[in-house]
């Protein structure tokens, strides 16, 4: 547990530090988001029927943007190769890894929601809907994205690599995500079903993803 | 403790870097594996190290902690120096202490045993090549292991570095410890010399 809590540590610090990659992610939902309005013009109707897609949108993709460092950084400097010899077995050192990067790069997310629901002219209920479908649905993101950056670990240049890899597997994300918050905001459908769903698939990829990973990472590394 | 392998055999990008190779070390003893360049050096510290899978034979430790697995009771220290250089240096020092776990030794020792006690809260990224080096070669105390691979250990070090190093190896040995060593300088210690790669 020890060495678990202090990869943890050691990677938010990472994260947060001058380079580090959190604020590149909020940074970039911000600007896709504030960019959407004066691409759709002036509608508020449409722009409040469009918000929870664009939200989820600009999460899906600000979360991918610096998960290709995930492993890459650590095969660089010769870390991943000590982690790969330690004592923890890699399926919970990758999966705290991924747990580092989303509390560093996908919660902050979360949390400018409600600023950015303001600019799409989305009432509380609604921001705080869209708020809770990424708290429920960005580990997914995050998990399954980890399976690409395992795989693309050796290759330089992954990160287009990458997102071509991930994003299929994060459709269903999209889909329920999106279909949730709408669900909460305009009905008719309810939103439990669609919001059960996106939790299911959270904890599915919480369970494969750092097996996927681990496994990857071993045949990967030379 | 003894660590031996037989008949490793090793291939990397579909050719055959080594095969039939024998060695044998017991705790205490140092190992210098020389050989030309591409000879295999890295490619045997790294089978060993369980990073890399061998085409074939086999390596086994005998008399060792029997819960942990070779790789688990051995220090790599590769050409990478794995630091990272957003944290000073006692972080990144401090990060390994607790991530490879087992006997730990202070981390201010450590330093000090490799004469970086006066840059403790300096970032990594503002080291030069030869105190990189050190910081690495602090893991190996911060953490104990009895077997070490090293791989040019003495790259980047100075005069005084190197003598330094000589005697942190023998005091590692004489604990009871096991090095393999690749390496093309003289180590500085007593070792026996295991020579790869010569055409027959």
């Amino acid at each position: 547990m020890t060495a678990l809590a202090a990869l943890i540590r050691r990677d938010i610090k990472i994260a947060l530090r001058v380079g580090g990659g959190a604020l590149i992610g909020v940074l970039f939902f911000l600007t896709v988001v504030v960019l959407m309005p004066f691409a759709v013009g002036p509608d508020l109707a449409l722009l409040t029927r469009l918000g929870p897609a664009i939200l989820w949108l600009g999460a899906l993709l600000a979360s991918l943007l610096t998960l290709d460092r995930l492993f890459m950084a650590d095969h660089e400097d010769g870390s991943l190769d000590l982690i790969v010899m330690s004592r923890t077995p890699l399926e919970l050192t990758c999966a705290a890894k991924a747990l580092a990067h989303w509390l560093a790069a996908g919660l902050p997310l979360i949390l400018a929601t409600p600023v950015l629901g303001l600019l799409l002219n989305l009432d509380a209920t609604a921001t705080s809907a869209v708020a809770l479908t990424l708290l429920a649905g960005t580990p997914a993101l995050t998990f399954t994205g980890m399976i690409g950056a395992a795989l693309a670990v050796t290759l330089h240049r992954g990160g287009l690599l990458l997102a071509v890899l991930v994003l299929p597997l994060s459709i269903p994300v999209l889909i329920f995500g999106v279909a949730a918050s709408q669900a909460a905001i305009s009905g008719p459908l309810s939103f439990g079903t669609p919001f059960s769903i996106l939790c299911a698939l959270s904890l599915v990829s919480l369970v494969i993803g750092p097996f996927a990973a681990a496994a990857s990472l071993r045949h990967g590394l030379d | 403790m003894r660590l031996s392998g037989s008949g490793v055999r090793c291939v990397r990008g579909g050719r055959e870097v080594f095969s039939g190779l024998d060695f044998a070390a017991s705790a205490g003893e140092a190992l210098a594996v020389t050989g030309p360049n591409g000879s295999g050096k890295t490619s045997l510290l790294r089978l060993i190290a369980g990073v890399l899978t061998s085409a074939g034979g086999s390596i086994g430790l005998e008399g060792g902690e029997q819960e942990l697995t070779l790789a688990e009771q051995a220090h790599y220290l590769g050409h990478r120096d794995a630091l990272k250089p957003a944290l000073s240096v006692a972080e990144n020092l401090l990060f390994w202490q607790e991530f490879l776990g087992g006997e730990a030794c202070d981390i201010a020792e450590s330093l000090t045993a490799v004469g970086l006690d006066h840059a403790t809260h300096l970032p990594a990224a503002f080291l030069s090549a030869g105190q990189r080096r050190r910081l690495s070669i602090a893991r190996l105390l911060a953490a104990r292991r009895p077997i070490w691979l090293l791989d040019e250990p003495t790259n980047a070090l100075d005069t005084s570095g190197q003598a330094l190093f000589a005697a942190l190896m023998t005091d590692h040995l004489a604990r009871g410890g096991l090095i393999i060593a690749a390496t093309h300088a003289p180590l500085g210690i007593a070792a026996r010399e295991l020579r790869i790669g010569i055409s027959e």
